[in-house]
């Protein structure tokens, strides 16, 4: 069993609020330069780039882990991640299926654009990724869960867009493979005032939206090898494998 | 008031929590942010959201609220409405949105 560091939680620049500089390409490149082992493509409400962040990836031996950050219509933002191709493509079109047809402004909201592993700007994505989609976190969590994939609320102890500020409560059997504590606090902090998180795995990333944020937080696991199914085990604390808390 | 007395003049339906309809309401609070609502409504409010998730109810059930409309004619999640028959909590519902229902609840609370 071996350690590896983990940020699962990063914008690129096709977020709308996600920095210029946030390349696929400049998001591996920091991401091998500060050591880090896995990576997660977050953005809001799109998959469009995870493709292209996972090839370039793969040639720094940095893995994967694919998904979005939702915006349920409860206006909570949950981690979502998909094993392959196959079921991000269900994601993509979930989230097409659910996305309200509101316009980004780009000089209100920021860039929305998708670029090559060159930087040239390919695609524009018109609506805008900061909405929320028209499905609650109940339902999110059973497409989730059905296609295999791994469900963590993000940044819970947030005073906007987390399940604490909107719901005003953990709410009662949450199937959660984990939840995100931002680096805003820290779990110690967080779990005097709300105890009740310590019934979860619980996972720190940066949730950076410019380069120099990337890793300033990060979650080591302790598995066989960086692979989907392994991390996966880390959260569930299945055959071994387990997140190590600093 | 009772909340029977707002249901007739507001023409509410009535959901689910029937059991504790005849309750005194001592005002009213809005608001779609349950963190919010746990902060600043008060014992017997009754509560307009356009939120249908189960924690309405916890919440209702913990600030001690004496009951909560739902806005726009949305459909309470199945749980919800399951809670709320345990914890006597009516859910009330409304086809008008949040503007109009509380401008009609403050006018009927405030009427002398």
């Amino acid at each position: 069993m071996k350690t590896f560091r983990a940020d699962l939680h990063l914008h690129s620049v096709l977020s709308p609020c996600g920095d210029l500089e946030m390349s696929p390409g400049n998001i591996v490149e920091e991401a091998y330069r500060k050591g880090i082992d896995i990576i997660g493509i977050t953005d809001h409400n799109t998959t469009r780039h995870a493709a292209l962040v996972t090839r370039l990836a793969e040639k720094k031996g940095i893995f994967v882990m694919t998904g979005a950050e939702i915006n349920t219509i409860e206006e909570i933002h949950c981690l979502v991640f998909f094993e392959n191709t196959d079921t991000l493509t269900l994601l993509q079109e979930y989230i097409d299926d659910n996305l309200p047809d509101i316009h980004n402004i780009p000089k209100i909201f920021g860039h929305q654009v998708e670029v090559d592993e060159y930087e040239n700007i390919i695609y524009e994505e018109k609506r805008l990724l900061a909405s929320a989609i028209r499905k609650s976190i109940t339902e999110l969590e059973k497409f989730v869960h059905l296609n295999r994939g791994l469900f963590i609320p993000s940044h819970i102890d947030r005073l906007k867009n987390s399940i604490y500020s909107q719901l005003g409560l953990l709410p009662e059997n949450l199937n959660a493979d984990a939840l995100e504590v931002s680096r805003a606090t820290t779990i110690e902090k967080f779990a005097q005032v709300h105890p009740e998180i310590r019934k979860y795995t619980l996972t720190r990333s940066s949730d950076a939206h410019q380069l120099c944020d990337i890793g300033k937080e990060t979650t080591t696991f302790l598995i066989e090898k960086a692979d989907f199914n392994e991390i996966r085990m880390a959260l569930a604390g299945k055959g071994g494998r387990r997140l190590i808390t600093a | 008031m009772r909340i029977t007395d707002i249901i007739k003049e507001l023409d509410l339906k009535v959901i689910s929590g029937n059991s504790s309809i005849t309750n005194e309401v001592t005002g009213g609070y809005v608001s779609d942010l349950l963190s919010d609502v746990i902060g600043n409504a008060r014992e017997g409010n009754i509560w307009i959201t356009v939120q249908t998730h189960q924690n309405v109810v916890a919440v209702a059930s913990l600030k001690d609220l004496a009951a909560v409309i739902i806005v726009k004619g949305l459909q309470p999640d199945s749980d919800t409405i399951e809670k709320s028959n345990i914890e006597n909590i009516p859910v009330l519902s409304t086809e008008t949105d949040t503007f109009n229902i509380a401008g009609r609840l403050y006018e009927l609370l405030n009427k002398k």
